[in-house]
């Protein structure tokens, strides 16, 4: 997909989703929602210690909470996610536990949860395949637990190494390769040689010393093919990184990720949340209530490629922005949560 | 437990004395009057120290003049002198700072608290952890921390 004038888009907002009575960390699209006539579907996490569940309306196009899931967590539930089917939703808590919630035609029901961590727990994610999840907490570390039958998780790695709080864990697209990022301003990347054990350890470090963050890395996103990552981080710079996947995938070994370009001198304050689209477009959202859109620039390709912002939508909240996702299914919507308790659906609009 | 304290005698200053914020007239009842370093004091000029019977003002923790706001873009700085420079309540009243103007302050406000550069030994770690939302947020969750700031920030002191 090109883009062409900056001018030429807008984003355009569809709706404002309001039932939280707190602040709203984070959000999931179901990855098997949003084609094929199945109507997408959501999951947002609040400070109200709830998650809720939206659907889109096929006919009035209007979103609707279908379910509160609620007195499970204690505590503020940080992130969730939603296994490959769509069939299982995770959900991160600071109340130190992850719960597992099972879909059943609508309904959903806790059907396990994951203890372990001493306290908060910042994120949860789902490997390519949803045979394994990860979780990682203000204690430091990162968990692997492997998916078992009859909705069982076995805690499969307990991965030390972060000096500090622990914010994101995010897996490769494609490969079994799990990222981390942490208050101690590094990204790590831990993988298990053999792939089928357990042995799983942190193959690289990226740091200050390797062109990497001076500040907390509060998240990660790949792009479609999963040969780049962009790193945001409260030290106001978005870092894309790339990779030579390709020898990784033939089983050559660890390919380590290189520093590509550094965005700075576009954000005011914090940069809580990335996402990179399957079309290519780079949502960052801000704790300066913005959000805003990045892509490739075809224009200077003799010093690599570089990224321009394509728009940047000021107020798009009224308070911090905590988290951007792009939707999955042909027409890409961008959902953001923010500190005002809300959530909003965006459209990528043409001004032509 | 009986434990010593961190800073067992403090110099205690003299408080300044309160102006009354002057309305001119008449003027329009519904004139927006932005928030200034004054109001912005106010809120906070009352916290009591965490260990001592006396409020941040008088151990000059915190002065009008290490208070920075901009009202048109909603931003507030407030820069803390902590009594000592090994101060282990450093992070307890720049929470107690933060928990105050979050609930006296409009919504739209970004609020950044700092030590004052130079005043303690870890200064940027006490930063850091004061500006971390989520930290923050955490924090805010755990009853004896939220007991500890209640108490400072109760209206009986002042």
């Amino acid at each position: 997909m090109e883009f062409l004038e900056e001018a030429n888009y807008q984003l355009k907002e569809i709706q404002t989703l309001q039932g939280h009575t707190d602040r709203v960390w984070s959000l999931a699209w179901d990855p098997s929602t949003g084609r094929d006539g199945v109507p997408p579907i959501l999951a947002s996490c609040s400070g109200d210690k709830t998650v809720r569940i939206w659907e889109r309306n096929l006919s009035t196009r209007s979103w609707d909470c279908k379910a509160v899931l609620d007195e499970t967590h204690t505590r503020t539930v940080r992130s969730c996610a939603w296994s490959p089917s769509g069939k299982l939703l995770a959900t991160a808590s600071f109340d130190a536990t992850t719960a597992i919630w099972e879909n059943t035609g609508g309904d959903y029901e806790c059907v396990s949860t994951l203890e372990g961590h001493e306290n908060e727990v910042k994120s949860v994610a789902w490997n390519a395949s949803g045979s394994l999840l990860a979780t990682c907490s203000r204690d430091k570390s990162v968990w692997i637990w492997e998916v078992m039958p009859g909705n069982e998780f076995e805690c499969v790695s307990v991965l030390q190494g972060h000096a500090q709080d622990v914010k994101m864990v995010q897996w490769h697209p494609t490969m079994d390769v799990l990222f981390s990022c942490s208050y101690d301003n590094t990204i790590k990347v831990w993988w298990a040689d053999d792939m089928d054990s357990d042995n799983w350890q942190c193959v690289q470090t990226i740091g200050e010393s390797n062109n990497g963050h001076t500040s907390t890395v509060w998240a990660l996103s790949f792009n479609a093919n999963g040969d780049k990552m962009v790193s945001c981080s409260d030290d106001l710079t978005l870092k894309i990184w790339e990779a030579d996947i390709k020898r990784m995938q033939s089983g050559d070994g660890y390919a380590p990720w290189r520093h590509l370009c550094t965005l700075s001198g576009y954000h005011d304050r914090t940069i809580f949340s990335v996402h990179w689209s399957r079309e290519g477009i780079i949502a960052s959202g801000a704790a300066d209530d913005a959000v805003r859109l990045f892509v490739e620039s075809k224009e200077a390709l003799i010093d690599g490629p570089s990224y321009k912002m394509l728009l940047k939508k000021e107020k798009a909240h009224d308070m911090d922005v905590n988290s951007v996702q792009w939707s999955p299914g042909e027409c890409p919507l961008l959902a953001s949560t923010s500190d005002d308790g809300t959530i909003k659906i965006w459209e990528l609009a043409s001004t032509l | 437990m009986v434990s010593g304290l961190i800073n067992a005698n403090p110099t205690v200053y003299g408080k300044k004395e309160r102006r009354v914020r002057s309305f001119i007239g008449n003027a329009d009842e519904y004139a927006v009057e932005p928030i200034d370093q004054q109001e912005i004091f106010d809120h906070v000029r009352d916290i009591k120290d965490p260990e001592h019977p006396y409020s941040l003002e008088e151990l000059k923790v915190i002065t009008e003049d290490a208070i920075e706001v901009d009202d048109e873009h909603s931003y507030v700085r407030v820069t803390f002198t902590p009594t000592v420079e090994h101060c282990s309540m450093a992070t307890v009243i720049g929470l107690c700072l933060r928990v105050k103007l979050m609930r006296s302050l409009p919504s739209r406000y970004k609020v950044d608290i700092r030590v004052a550069p130079g005043t303690h030994a870890t200064e940027a770690a006490v930063n850091k952890q004061l500006n971390d939302k989520e930290r923050v947020a955490a924090a805010l969750e755990n009853p004896n921390l939220v007991d500890m700031v209640d108490e400072c920030l109760a209206p009986t002191y002042g």
